[in-house]
């Protein structure tokens, strides 16, 4: 019972009949939990898109805060960090476990690319003032009226973003930690492969949205 | 290690493992169930305890027993607790998880891990909200609205900090609820063969995962316009107080659902079994359930009728809202139908349904009532308001739970409890709830607000009977507890299936083995072939 199960020996839970029937549910338990998180940034989207209706001009002023080369620079990062992500999941479902790892390893690299790219974004802004509302400090935008309501929703936004950026390397790491040092995933068995790189995917769609709605106005 | 196993295999779940430790570690679905019970029961207690002190403040005008200050926050921890911690919870988290995979004719839920994880995250909530009565109190109302919420010097963060984790919790059952229907039904155990309960379940499943994530964003939202200043629902920093209304109702209108379809599926259970009939239009009650929760998420608006929405949104949600009437209407004529010419026996779970109908029906039409622009615009925030959601979710929630864990109790824990204080229980909760709530709508109409310490002197006489009315609530609930505490310790065993009930939690021993079923059984016929 003790020995750590590796990839050709997965036992499947004692209350599903097969090993598919467990994976086509893990599965469908993942995609509804990517449901819940489109429905909670769906919340934030509305915010968005209500206050881009009713002071368009704030919208315009703040996107001339952001660079948006840096934030071209991370489209491109996470975009490519997904074909890796989907590389891995290829790689270990035709058992070549070396090549899975590497794939997975560069995907949490590009995770820590936009991330530092992100944290000198954030420091630049901080640095002139642009902070949320109660530490806003910046003297040339503060006579623009409502200024603030875009930076409330950029810090938000691309910060709740991050910290699912963050989670996802944890996860990521955590697929590689197993595969690494105890060898479980192959083509018999990468349930968690799968469902880890579904959730790595939704973050670098919602990125998506967020890069033309905040730096290309 | 594999005799060992089985060894174990046919003992009962409650002895399959010993030692507390085995519990709060069991993946057991049932254990799990049991640990929700449990920790609901003293949740109730206390949201239990705060409405007393709200009643006796009112049993008089002027102040009583508390002043202003300590009433808001008496009325808040009361609001907070019983949706957060007892109602919402308490049918699915509770009864759900015990019956749902019997019911299927799985051995568990799809997810047991996550299932035991989300009891953690449910009580690491409400552990974080309850320290917030360490801080300076939340005199908010459970509804937080903006832009109070953002002033008031206390401890908002950290309740809507654990109402933000507890919603989590409600995400992941609801996930774990709707996979475990879709992937581990029994062999022949179609959609249209699965019971009632089980249709009513994974309506809220649906609610809890779609609705839950938009409280969940708002609730974040609150506490970074607290901590740094977001904006959006802070007028003076160009936010709209109003968008946080639209929020909190794009869930919580939904909640309400969360909070009666599964006590509506307890109800098709009861009135099935005790009518000994078939049930009376089986898929218009299993259709009209999904109805509900499809027409939920649309009628939000009608919280919002005197907050300034447009005259057209609102108008759309009132007759959206009046629409809801219809699937619940439904409802209730096929139960009413069901007990038509059935051997109708009136044991305690009975009573509970009987009396749910009763009270749910006022507590329904009620609510067309407020839906009604015109009039809502009169009892808006009245206590009317309060009496009619209280019909609802007491009248209706509770005695359902009540019907519920009286009718389930002997396969849970293998004994019975005694049938005469079951319905003395029954009896005082009953009328106890009558004489608390009704005088509230008659309050209500004469222009009673809401959510004050305080009312004119005239409007004493009827307070004091509501007062006196939740002496009576509390007593019945004394004695159901003393009655369940006495069927632990002292009732006499339980056959496997004591009432005669159909569906296949009554095919297996009392208490259930650890496992459920020996043997995965195959499924022929609908759930309530009883002629």
């Amino acid at each position: 019972m003790s020995i750590a199960k590796t990839a050709s020996e997965h036992h499947h839970a004692h209350h599903f009949e097969s090993p598919e029937k467990e994976f086509i549910a893990s599965k469908e338990g993942v995609w509804l939990f990517l449901a819940t998180e489109i429905l909670m940034f769906g919340g934030l989207f509305v915010a968005l898109t209500i206050f881009r209706g009713l002071y368009p001009e704030v919208f315009l002023k703040g996107a001339t805060t952001v660079d948006w080369r840096m934030g071209a620079l991370n489209t491109v990062v996470l975009i490519f960090s997904s074909l890796t992500m989907a590389l891995g999941i290829h790689y270990f479902q035709k058992g070549d476990r070396q090549k899975a790892i590497i794939s997975l390893a560069v995907t949490v690299l590009c995770g820590a690319v936009f991330m530092v790219v992100k944290y000198f974004e954030y420091s630049h802004k901080l640095h002139l003032g642009l902070a949320p509302a109660k530490f806003f400090t910046n003297p040339e935008m503060a006579n623009i009226e409502h200024i603030k309501i875009y930076f409330g929703l950029y810090y938000t936004m691309t910060g709740l973003h991050g910290a699912h950026v963050l989670i996802g390397m944890g996860l990521i790491s955590w697929i590689l930690y197993r595969a690494i040092a105890k060898d479980e995933f192959g083509p018999k068995y990468f349930t968690p492969v799968e469902g880890v790189g579904l959730f790595w995917h939704i973050i670098d769609l919602i990125w998506i949205f967020l890069f033309p709605l905040f730096y290309l106005t | 290690m594999a005799h060992v196993a089985n060894a174990t295999h046919n003992e009962d779940y409650l002895h399959h493992g010993k030692g507390l430790w085995s519990w709060m570690t069991t993946l057991d679905h049932k254990r799990i169930g049991l640990m929700y019970f449990l920790s609901i029961l003293v949740f109730f207690f206390i949201g239990g305890i705060y409405a007393l002190l709200i009643r006796t403040e009112l049993i008089a005008p002027g102040s009583t027993i508390m002043g202003p200050d300590q009433y808001n926050k008496v009325m808040t921890y009361h609001g907070s607790i019983m949706v957060f911690m007892v109602i919402i919870p308490g049918i699915p988290a509770f009864l759900g998880n015990f019956l749902l995979p019997i019911m299927l004719g799985a051995k568990d839920v799809a997810f047991p891990r996550l299932n035991l994880a989300s009891y953690y995250v449910f009580m690491l909530g409400a552990f974080i909200s309850v320290t917030s009565l360490f801080t300076t109190g939340v005199d908010t109302g459970w509804t937080f609205y903006t832009p109070y919420s953002l002033q008031t010097k206390s401890g908002v963060i950290l309740m809507v900090a654990g109402a933000f984790t507890m919603g989590m919790s409600s995400i992941l059952t609801g996930l774990n609820f709707i996979v475990t229907v879709h992937r581990l039904r029994a062999p022949g155990m179609t959609m249209t063969r699965m019971p009632l309960m089980v249709w009513a379940l994974y309506s809220t499943a649906i609610l809890q995962v779609l609705a839950t994530p938009v409280l969940g964003i708002t609730l974040l939202l609150l506490i970074f316009e607290r901590l740094f200043g977001v904006g959006i629902f802070d007028s003076t920093l160009g936010g709209d107080p109003v968008l946080f209304q639209h929020f909190f109702w794009f869930y919580s209108h939904p909640a309400v659902y969360i909070m009666i379809l599964p006590a509506m599926g307890v109800i098709s259970e009861l009135i099935a079994t005790f009518s000994r009939k078939t049930i009376f239009g089986y898929t218009a009650i299993a259709y009209s359930s999904l109805a509900i929760a499809v027409l939920s998420f649309f009628v939000w608006g009608h919280h919002l009728f005197v907050s300034g929405q447009s005259e057209w949104a609102g108008i759309l949600f009132s007759f959206i809202t009046m629409l809801v009437g219809v699937p619940t209407a439904i409802k209730m004529f096929n139960w009413v139908a069901t007990m038509y010419r059935g051997s109708v026996k009136l044991d305690a779970p009975m009573l509970f349904a009987v009396g749910f109908m009763f009270l749910f029906l006022i507590g329904g039409l009620t609510g067309i009532m407020l839906a009604t622009i015109a009039l809502d615009v009169h009892l808006h925030d009245t206590y009317f308001v309060v009496a009619h959601f209280h019909y609802v979710m007491v009248g209706g929630t509770l005695m359902a739970f009540m019907g519920g864990i009286y009718y389930w109790f002997p396969k849970m824990f293998g004994k019975m409890v005694n049938e005469f204080p079951a319905k003395l229980s029954w009896f005082f909760i009953f009328l106890g709830f009558n004489v608390t709530f009704f005088p509230q709508f008659i309050l209500g109409s004469l222009g009673m607000p809401r959510r004050y310490f305080d009312y004119l002197p005239e409007f004493t006489a009827l307070n004091r009977i509501s007062t006196v009315g939740s002496y009576l609530i509390a007593t019945g609930f004394l004695i159901a507890l003393g009655t369940i505490i006495h069927g632990l310790i002292a009732g006499r065993k339980a056959t496997a299936n004591p009432w005669g009930g159909k569906t296949l939690e009554w095919t297996i021993a009392s208490p259930p083995i650890h496992d459920n079923f020996n043997k995965i059984p195959v499924i022929t016929a609908g759930p309530y072939e009883y002629r």
